[in-house]
């Protein structure tokens, strides 16, 4: 009888790197003046260079380098200040020149890493390089032929690689989602993984648990959602541990993932692999990284996200909240104002949960995001101060956020139109808990002789007495008092 | 004797993407190999701690600003391609990703 | 009389004076082609209305008194590798034939702007790859001094048709001595300025470290007028140097200058008649009031290895665009792959394949150490010869070839071409600026060339220099008589 996966995993331990494109969030494309939006008619956003015409030449966009910098240094990475462009040369019908212009043996970033979020606690992989690089176009596969569309060519892309410190799918596809969510912080990537913003190629291997040596890797190409890199690294992984384990060996190829069949198939094999000639390229001189440019990249860099998440939970905020909180700058910063109105931040507890179940879950429904939030950060800010502060009821509280999600109106103004505000008074509440009391004094003989269940009756009376907004807690005192238990 | 082999003219013409008839790979051999020899003179020259001349002048990348120019129209872009179908061009079929 | 073998700086001159009309003048020029140019070979694409209304538009600015540029009316032709905008462009090969660029080359957009008649393209050796024009997949271009000798090359047509009074000038490019070779060889002038001076936007890559555009004239003040036109920092070439070109000026004084004399220029394998010529005129200097140094290039021997390393790796990626999916020519194929050596195997020539595959060669993993980089580093030992020079001499002077022009068909095998080359390649590999100019002819009647070599940016040094040889020993009003009726 054969092995299970899982039994096999006791003994092999999966070894994973990434690769991961990354198009820029520019104008135009890295060499060229022609625009990136997606979505054109076909061969409609080029010009000569991005055609590759005789004659034609490269020249560098400066916005290109201020986002690679961003990355470069929210990754903590080495930054070359004289990086090189070098020409990779293979032919195929999308690379108009016949090389793609890339970063080879000196690229602007080394030695970064790349925070993820594992169940709450943050797991640190390092990056070996992140290089800049061109896109090649698109081929389309039609019966007999292919056509090809150049829009996307040229278009600037930042190449991030991890070292092989991956361990397992779920941990690819979390380096995927942490990359996506620091180039959106960032403002890097638009990150549009419809739009193929983010493709990634994954470098799978298995290994004998606590060996050195790693084994045979393949390299899966064409793995563009969060879902298909953990299935296809998944599906790789078994696939490897069933060739071990019937003895096979395990061959140094790229295999294609195609994600609706769930199964990856060879592409070419390491005989097949390309010489791609590398060498500097004479069009453009070395790329130097001037100490200004530098220092106003460096102040206007946002804190990252990860350290909000450690100040989040640190804050008392629940790992699962902050993680919510942190999936985007906008939210994040709509958090942390609505905390600023709260004006006391031993309640961002109350404010998170506020947004993370109540508003993101409207939000949703209506397929907003926060950013077109119907209700600006103050007024959760608002919502939340009367709560704790007891003005309000929770169930109140929830009435007051539906009111003014819908209308925009501030939750204090609700309150005071709707005369809402929550009864803590002692002695008002002791009169109307009497006469609630007294008026069902056959109840109250009912509960006194054991009858628990009734207790709930009284509350509901005294909670209809007063629109429902006797405090409870008090409320609570006050019944057991006068009920003698 | 030619110092390269006609395996290996092959395998650069096809890394090269170049068909070459018969008695062309021959030629090449010949004449190659004698570039080849010619180039020995180079390996005997010591340039330990040399900087590879990449570029003739010392300038630094120039930096372009990111504003869109106007794009060729597509007519003009396609003008001279050999085959197209409408907005496209056109290619014999080709295995997907396999560059 | 003729107006053909009026200079340029004269023709713009005149023009400008009202003393001649640009119409005319591009109407004798097109009948001389006519007549000529069956023989001579030099030039392909040959401009129509379009050049006319040019002339046409100059003649109504100045009729309205409104001011003309510094080439008004003056017919140059623009090697073939030269992108010109709606005008046939091939860069003498096949895979490119009938290829018409929807976009201008900043250097003929120049020339326009100067009101310069671009009229017709100059034929060439394959993507500049050869020394004789022989390569052209078009044509033969003859020497108009002597049609069974080769022009020179790369840019044998631009310097034929210059020589022949085809045109009053023309662009070439000079990537290893394709400018001062064919000038040499035709009895021009021909300047390759510094490296970075002149745009390479629109101009078919060759080697793209050593390509560089530069004028064939038949004076040198006309190498400084349309140097003065071409050169100036472009924002489309990242290598674009951004630097003012100085005003140049052509005043032959040469008191007091260090002229240096690399003795590796001046030894076994220099043809005599070409060393008397060179003898002449460095005596020439001298009695103007040159010092003459003696200097020494020692890694001069080491150019010719490291360019043919350089030049062909950068071709062979240069030329990797050319693959008949997005413009050219495609040859009929099964499959992709199929289409990619068939389109490249039928569309290059001999020449051109051998270099992609030396190129190719170089460029392998495992033999880019030893090859493209180990070449890098003798350029820059080669450009270390040159910079310790510049402390004893100010300008360095040599012979442009070992020879003058030679019979077509002449240099058996590939490598005894590019031996030919010797004395142009240092220039290029260290970016330097280079002057061909004419000092005598050889004893079979053929131009000789002398070579003039700058320190960085220092075109001006050059000229003037060229401009005290040619006043010494230039070719004065001797024509080329190669073809009957030419002069």
């Amino acid at each position: 009888m054969s092995k299970t996966i899982a039994q096999l995993l006791e003994e092999y331990e999966p070894v994973i790197g990434l690769e991961v494109h990354v198009q820029l969030a520019t104008h135009t494309k890295i060499f060229s003046g022609s625009a990136t939006q997606f979505g054109s008619p076909p061969n409609s956003l080029v010009d000569p260079v991005v055609m590759g015409m005789p004659g034609t030449l490269p020249v560098f966009n400066k916005a290109v380098i201020e986002l690679a910098l961003r990355l470069g240094i929210a990754t903590g990475s080495q930054i070359r200040t004289k990086s090189r462009f070098a020409r990779k040369h293979y032919f195929y019908p999308d690379q108009p020149k016949g090389y793609q212009i890339s970063q080879y043996d000196e690229p602007l970033l080394e030695h970064g890493h790349l925070d993820l979020l594992l169940g709450g606690a943050v797991k640190r992989v390092n990056l070996t390089r992140i290089h800049l690089e061109e896109d090649a176009g698109k081929n389309t596969h039609v019966g007999a032929v292919s056509h090809v569309d150049l829009n996307r060519a040229g278009a600037p892309l930042c190449e991030v690689v991890s070292e092989p410190e991956i361990t397992s799918a779920e941990e690819a596809a979390e380096f995927m989602r942490s990359l996506h969510r620091l180039v959106r912080w960032l403002g890097v990537s638009e990150a549009d993984m419809e739009k193929g913003h983010l493709r990634c190629d994954a470098n799978v291997s298995v290994k004998k648990r606590g060996a050195k040596e790693l084994g045979v890797r393949t390299e899966l190409k064409n793995i563009n959602s969060f879902r298909f890199v953990q299935n296809a690294v998944d599906h790789e992984i078994a696939r490897q541990l069933r060739l071990i384990e019937s003895g096979e060996r395990i061959q140094r190829e790229t295999r294609l993932w195609d994600a609706e069949a769930g199964q990856s198939y060879t592409m070419r094999t390491k005989e097949e692999a390309n010489d791609y000639r590398y060498f500097p390229d004479p069009d453009l001189p070395a790329l130097v990284i001037q100490g200004d440019l530098m220092a106003s990249v460096v102040r206007s860099m946002p804190e990252l996200p990860i350290a909000r998440f450690t100040r989040y939970t640190t804050a008392g905020i629940s790992p699962d909240d902050a993680r919510t909180l942190i999936g985007e700058r906008a939210l994040a910063d709509y958090f942390e104002a609505a905390v600023t109105a709260v004006g006391d931040n031993t309640k961002a507890r109350a404010v998170g949960n506020w947004i993370v179940n109540e508003l993101l879950g409207r939000l949703n429904a209506d397929g907003k995001d926060i950013s077109s939030s119907p209700m600006p950060a103050a007024h959760i800010g608002a919502l939340v101060k009367l709560v704790e502060a007891g003005t309000i009821s929770g169930k109140i509280g929830k009435e007051i956020f539906d009111e003014s999600y819908k209308t925009g109106e501030d939750p204090a103004a609700l309150v005071e139109k709707k005369g809402v505000t929550q009864i803590s008074d002692e002695a008002q509440l002791w009169e109307i808990v009497d006469r609630v009391v007294t008026a069902n004094a056959k109840q109250a003989a009912e509960f006194a002789s054991g009858k628990d269940g009734l207790f709930g009756f009284f509350v509901g009376q005294v909670m209809k007495q007063t629109q429902g907004r006797a405090n409870p807690v008090i409320t609570t005192e006050l019944l057991h008092k006068r009920l003698g238990r | 004797m030619s110092s390269l082999t006609r395996k290996e003219v092959e395998e650069i013409a096809f890394l090269a993407r170049l068909h070459l008839e018969a008695d062309e790979v021959s030629a090449m051999q010949t004449e190659l190999g004698a570039m080849i020899e010619h180039f020995k003179v180079i390996d005997g020259i010591s340039c330990e701690g040399v900087e590879p001349m990449t570029h003739p002048i010392a300038i630094d990348l120039p930096l372009r600003e990111d504003i869109v120019e106007p794009s060729m129209s597509t007519a003009d872009a396609l003008r001279g391609a050999p085959k197209v179908d409408g907005d496209l061009i056109v290619v014999p079929a080709i295995i997907p990703g396999a560059e | 009389m003729t107006t053909a073998f009026l200079s340029a700086t004269e023709i713009a001159r005149r023009v400008k004076a009202g003393e001649a009309s640009a119409v005319r003048i591009l109407d004798e020029m097109m009948l001389r082609i006519q007549r000529f140019d069956r023989e001579l070979g030099s030039l392909l694409a040959i401009a129509g209305d379009e050049v006319r209304a040019t002339a046409v538009e100059i003649e109504r600015k100045r009729k309205a008194n409104e001011p003309l540029g510094p080439l008004a009316g003056v017919p140059i032709v623009i090697k073939d590798n030269i992108v010109t905008k709606g005008l046939t462009t091939t860069a003498g090969s096949k895979i490119l034939a009938g290829w018409v660029p929807p976009y201008e080359s900043t250097v003929v957009e120049r020339l326009r702007k100067a009101d310069a008649l671009i009229i017709a393209k100059a034929n060439l050796d394959e993507f500049g790859m050869g020394s004789s024009t022989e390569k052209s997949a078009f044509k033969k271009t003859r020497n108009p001094w002597n049609t069974s000798h080769v022009p020179g090359g790369s840019s044998g047509g631009s310097a034929a048709a210059v020589a022949a009074g085809l045109a009053a000038a023309a662009l070439g490019t000079d990537t290893g001595g394709s400018i001062r070779q064919p000038a040499a060889f035709c009895g021009t002038v021909g300047l390759k300025p510094t490296y970075g001076r002149v745009s390479r936007w629109g101009v078919i890559a060759f080697a793209s470290s050593l390509d560089q555009v530069g004028p064939l004239t038949r004076t040198v003040a006309d190498a400084a007028l349309l140097t003065q036109v071409i050169a100036g920092h472009d924002p489309r070439d990242s290598t674009s140097l951004d630097q003012l070109m100085p005003p140049l000026d052509t005043v032959g004084q040469v008191k007091g200058l260090r002229i240096g004399l690399p003795k590796e220029y001046f030894a076994d394998g220099l043809d005599a008649d070409v060393r008397k010529h060179l003898d002449a005129t460095i005596d020439a200097l001298k009695q103007q009031g040159a010092t003459i140094v003696d200097v020494s290039l020692p890694h001069t021997a080491l150019a010719l290895p490291a360019y043919y390393i350089i030049a062909p790796a950068e071709a062979s990626s240069n030329l990797a665009r050319y693959d008949g999916i997005r413009f050219g020519k495609r040859a009929e194929a099964q499959d992709l792959l199929d289409v990619y050596m068939k389109t490249r195997g039928a569309g290059f020539g001999p020449e051109v394949k051998r270099r992609i595959m030396l190129g190719t060669y170089a460029l392998r993993s495992g033999y880019y150490d030893a090859y493209y980089k180990k070449a890098q580093q003798i350029r820059a030992l080669i450009k270390k010869d040159f910079d310790e020079a510049w402390a004893t001499c100010d300008v360095l002077l040599t012979p442009t070839t070992p020879h003058a022009a030679y019979r077509f068909g002449a240099k058996a095998t590939p490598l005894d071409m590019y031996l030919g080359d010797v004395y142009t390649l240092a220039c290029n590999l260290a970016g330097l600026p280079g002057l061909s100019v004419p000092c005598g002819l050889s004893d079979g009647g053929l131009p000789i060339g002398a070579q003039l070599l700058g320190k960085p940016l220092d075109e001006q040094t050059l000229l003037r220099v060229g401009a005290a040889i040619e006043a010494a020993v230039g070719l004065g009003d001797k024509r080329p008589t190669g073809i009957g009726g030419l002069a």
